[in-house]
């Protein structure tokens, strides 16, 4: 890669006429190894899409097992492994990874005005520790499959199970080394690449989330690495760690596999908190509101999420006053949650509300997460949680968060980008069709979840025959699992196909504000002809002119439209009706 | 078929814990609607184009931001203290409890008495007494979980935990392990039967035995019935086209089908039940099926008692009835596999319920699926 220098007046030479990211360079090995964090995150943004396809099969196979009480097609063996590789590939090679590793490689270094990421042979090499992983991963499970679920509780997976736990746990650990690279890299990208201007409130949200989420994977997947190998060393040589059989003490695996897996759930969380903001400002034409707050909230989130971990363990031999401090903080960790909600509701008021694909997921993003988010509570509440708690409200409550919130936030996200990484537009009618099918067929597959779960229906269950009166929510889910998988059908279809015959994307098609809308759509590969030099503040829409108004109707009024153009933009010819 | 929308309520904690959820179910409701609302009316409102006032937008308002901070802080610092002062309440035995000790394994949980009563997959508890469950796994962790009573606890292995309950209302309640603890964890659970006094008295007295315990005949008498051996079909008093009399079959010497004939002892009646078609009798054809991975050694064993107390002509005992019989230990009678989406009414197991003519499963929802005496 060549020398960029990065001062505002030194890279004014670089030459004009570069050729587009996805032009520079055609072959495989220009793909395999590129230091391009844009072509990183394509090939991410590929593996991750293969990763969530299994996963989504799996949860398929889960859900049509489950229609009738005494199971359909698998045996209690399979079921076991199945839902246990629904876990494990959704959570670590899917979820973690997505927002972060797909769209903030692509996003963040251009969002800051940088050339690239400050590492960018780290970058590569992350992608590379993903893919092993996750081919050791796949290995695993067609070698026979782990049946430990993702949690891996000893001492079941340590001395009980006759799985691949060893070979799974493994590929879990390198994943975990994965994403610590990427977050080194960006954490040191955010703090010494900034362009000049680009001042710390001048960051887009999407920055602030990206670098909490950062810091809580550095801080904590070594921990949960360590813990994994610990399991490993009881399992293969059967040193006394875990076991109580060998001396151990089965309930540290769980204040240890928290310890990570509370804040790892703020990892696949905040970076779609981050895509929100940013799709609340864009498509209201206005600054976030109380941006500071929704800022520092990612920050708290991030420091409060190290400290909830007891949650998980109010039943399992944990002190009960231990188990109230936890209680206490996980109430507290709700509250800057909330107060994200409440700005980002409250950015609409007054603002020009453009109702496109990426907007309507981040509408659904707020109705699902805040259902999520609230159900929490009672999972943060002793009394309740004591009861619901391994209950499928548990199982309801964080799919409201995970797939409602993180896969709506990421969806979002790739719809907001896809011009900017790909310079085309997909037909905007399938979007919205798809943010409409997924948001119905999700609330249909998992509010039955939520009460089949206050019924008493333990969660990881393969028969029910011995209490028939939970059929029929669980057959309503398995509806519902089937619109919702229609739903994420459609954007593999539309998306793959708007690459060759989509309309070309102009350099800012949603007329929005922040630096990686003022380079071209594909960006060239050093991003920018020049550093740019930041002067407006972030979220800038006070210079909206009526011109850019009249757009915005134009477009609301004849949705195929490629979106809007530049700010240096054309007049309008003509009315359109 | 009525379904319910929340569980029963047989415990002391069931009204305070469902007070707390109703409680933050009514919050959950409340702001996904402020929310939900907000959203809606904003994005009609202020949608691109139309002709509202927009004029001083604000970016950042301290006062609203505060609003929007301490009234979920304070809320939730109220339903935390709610949320604790409960679990205490659970986690606080009283001291005059009845103590019933737990061990959970895989995939079974056994109770002890402290009168000796020892009881596999079901717990007889009475109504209106505090009773403490003490538990401890033998292999991995387990959960005892008791949806009725609103109680739950891991079961661990290598130290004692424990939970306890005061039972509120007779009936027959599902009792699950909640923990997932490997391959047959959806079926380690079974019931708990909360009693009146009087009725808990008798089963005490009786040695914690809903009904005597069956002979072996009796029991393969019960197998007989399941597997419609005789009562017209195969196997009758004197022999049919279909098949050959058993009765006195012990001790026989039978031909076969190649000429060849040997004594009927333990051993070829094992083999005729599993491998029929090893040795056909002689003037049958080779139509009985293999039982070879259908039936327990146990179940083999009781058919064979069964088949020798038949003896001679004259004696039949084919009218026991099935329902008499106990429940294998392993938790639930497993239905047929193939059952199809609705099918499972009625398929509750036929377990005998505690005789108090009172008995409700799962309360509400399960009326008239419960095998009443």
């Amino acid at each position: 890669m060549s020398h960029v220098v990065q001062t505002a007046n030194g890279a004014d030479h670089v030459h004009a006429e570069q050729p587009n990211y996805l032009e520079a360079g055609h072959t495989v090995k220009s793909w395999l190894l590129t230091g391009d964090h844009k072509r990183i995150a394509v090939l991410y943004l590929i593996s991750t899409s293969i990763f969530f396809f299994v996963g989504s099969i799996l949860a398929g196979l889960i859900r049509l097992e489950l229609t009738s009480p005494a199971g359909v097609l698998l045996e209690n063996e399979t079921y076991n492994k199945v839902f246990s590789a629904h876990g494990i590939v959704m959570i670590f090679f899917f979820l973690i990874p997505a927002v972060p590793a797909v769209l903030g490689n692509f996003i963040l270094p251009i969002m800051i005005g940088a050339r690239d990421l400050a590492f960018p042979r780290l970058n590569l090499a992350s992608w590379y520790v993903y893919m092993i992983a996750g081919l050791l991963a796949i290995a695993g499970l067609l070698m026979g499959g782990v049946d430990t679920g993702w949690t891996f509780y000893t001492p079941y997976s340590s001395l009980y199970s006759n799985s691949q736990v060893t070979l799974v746990i493994l590929a879990a650990f390198l994943a975990g080394f994965s994403s610590i690279m990427t977050a080194v890299n960006f954490i040191a990208t955010i703090h010494k690449m900034r362009a000049p201007g680009m001042t710390w409130f001048r960051l887009p949200l999407f920055v602030w989330s990206t670098y909490a989420t950062s810091v809580i994977v550095v801080l904590g997947t070594p921990v949960v690495a360590i813990t994994l190998c610990l399991v490993m060393l009881e399992r293969v040589w059967r040193i006394g760690i875990f076991s109580p059989e060998l001396g151990g003490d089965p309930v540290l695996f769980q204040h240890l596999f928290w310890f990570y897996s509370h804040p790892a759930v703020y990892i696949m969380i905040l970076p779609a908190f981050g895509v929100i903001s940013e799709l609340f400002q864009a498509f209201t034409r206005k600054r976030v509101f109380g941006y500071h707050f929704v800022a520092f909230s990612s920050i708290a989130i991030a420091a409060l999420g190290f400290i909830v971990w007891g949650h998980h363990m109010f039943i399992s031999s944990q002190s009960m006053y231990q188990g109230m401090v936890f209680s206490l903080v996980s109430f507290l960790v709700a509250v800057p949650s909330a107060i994200k909600v409440f700005n980002w509701t409250a950015t609409m008021y007054k603002g020009h509300v453009r109702m496109q694909t990426p907007f309507l997921y981040a509408l659904g993003f707020i109705g699902l997460f805040t259902v999520g988010g609230l159900t929490g509570l009672f999972l943060a509440c002793m009394g309740t949680d004591e009861y619901l708690t391994n209950s499928y409200f548990v199982v309801a409550h964080f799919h409201y968060v995970m797939v409602g919130g993180a896969i709506m936030g990421f969806l979002g996200g790739i719809h907001y980008w896809w011009p900017k990484m790909f310079g085309r537009m997909y037909p905007e009618f399938w979007g919205k069709l798809s943010a409409i099918a997924i948001f119905i067929g999700f609330n249909v597959t998992f509010l039955p979840q939520f009460i089949v779960g206050f019924l008493g229906m333990p969660r990881r269950y393969h028969y029910y025959y011995f209490a028939p009166e939970f059929q029929i929510y669980h057959v309503l889910s398995t509806a519902g699992a089937t619109v919702l998988g229609f739903g994420f059908m459609l954007p593999a279809f539309y998306l793959l196909w708007s690459l060759k015959k989509g309309a070309k994307a102009t350099a800012n098609p949603w007329g929005a504000h922040g630096l990686e809308w003022q380079t071209a759509s594909p960006p060239i590969v050093t991003n920018f002809v020049e550093t740019p030099i930041v002067t407006d503040e972030v979220y800038d829409y006070t210079h909206v002119d009526e011109f850019e108004q009249q757009r915005a109707t134009r477009e609301m009024d004849s949705p195929g439209a490629p979106g809007l153009q530049t700010k240096e933009g054309e007049v309008i010819e003509e009315e359109v009706h | 078929m009525n379904y319910s929308m929340s569980p029963p309520q047989a415990s002391n904690f069931a009204a305070p814990h469902d007070w707390v959820f109703y409680i933050l179910l009514a919050l959950t409701i409340v702001f996904t609607l402020i929310v939900g609302v907000a959203v809606v009316i904003f994005a009609a409102r202020y949608r691109a184009g139309t002709k509202v006032n927009r004029a001083r937008p604000v970016h950042e308002h301290m006062t609203l931001e505060l609003t929007w901070t301490i009234i979920p802080l304070i809320l939730g610092l109220f339903m935390f203290v709610a949320g604790a002062k409960l679990f205490v309440y659970m986690r606080t035995p009283p001291k005059d409890a009845m103590n019933i000790f737990v061990v959970g394994k895989q995939w079974m949980w056994h109770a002890q008495h402290e009168n000796g009563i020892r009881e596999n997959n079901t717990i007889h508890v009475p109504v209106g007494k505090p009773v403490r469950l003490t538990m401890i796994s033998q292999d991995v962790i387990h959960a005892m979980y008791i949806p009725a009573f609103r109680v739950q606890y891991h079961v661990v292995p290598g130290r004692y935990t424990q939970l306890w309950f005061t039972a509120t209302k007779v009936g027959t309640y599902h009792m699950f392990c909640a923990m997932y603890c490997g391959n047959q964890h959806s079926e380690m659970g079974g019931y708990v039967y909360v009693m009146e006094p009087g009725e808990y008295a008798k089963w005490v007295a009786a040695g914690g035995e809903d009904v005597p315990r069956l002979t072996m005949a009796q029991e393969g008498a019960r197998q007989w019935n399941k597997l419609g051996c005789g009562n017209g079909n195969c196997h009758n008093e004197a022999d049919t086209a279909r098949g050959p009399s058993l009765f006195g079959l012990l001790g026989k010497t039978r031909t076969f089908a190649d000429g060849s004939s040997a004594k009927a002892d333990e051993a070829y009646i094992r083999e005729s039940i599993l491998q029929p078609y090893n040795h056909i009798t002689k003037g049958y054809d080779n139509t009985m099926p293999a039982y070879e991975g259908q039936l327990s050694e146990e179940d083999v064993l009781a058919l064979i008692a069964y088949i020798r107390s038949l003896g001679g002509a004259g004696t039949p005992q084919t009218n026991i009835n099935a329902q008499k019989g106990t429940e294998p230990s392993g938790g639930y009678e497993r239905p047929n596999r193939n059952m199809s989406v609705g099918a499972v009414e009625g398929q509750l197991p036929s377990r005998p319920g505690p005789r108090t003519g009172n008995l409700s499963v799962g309360a509400q929802s399960m009326q008239g699926q419960a095998n009443h005496e």
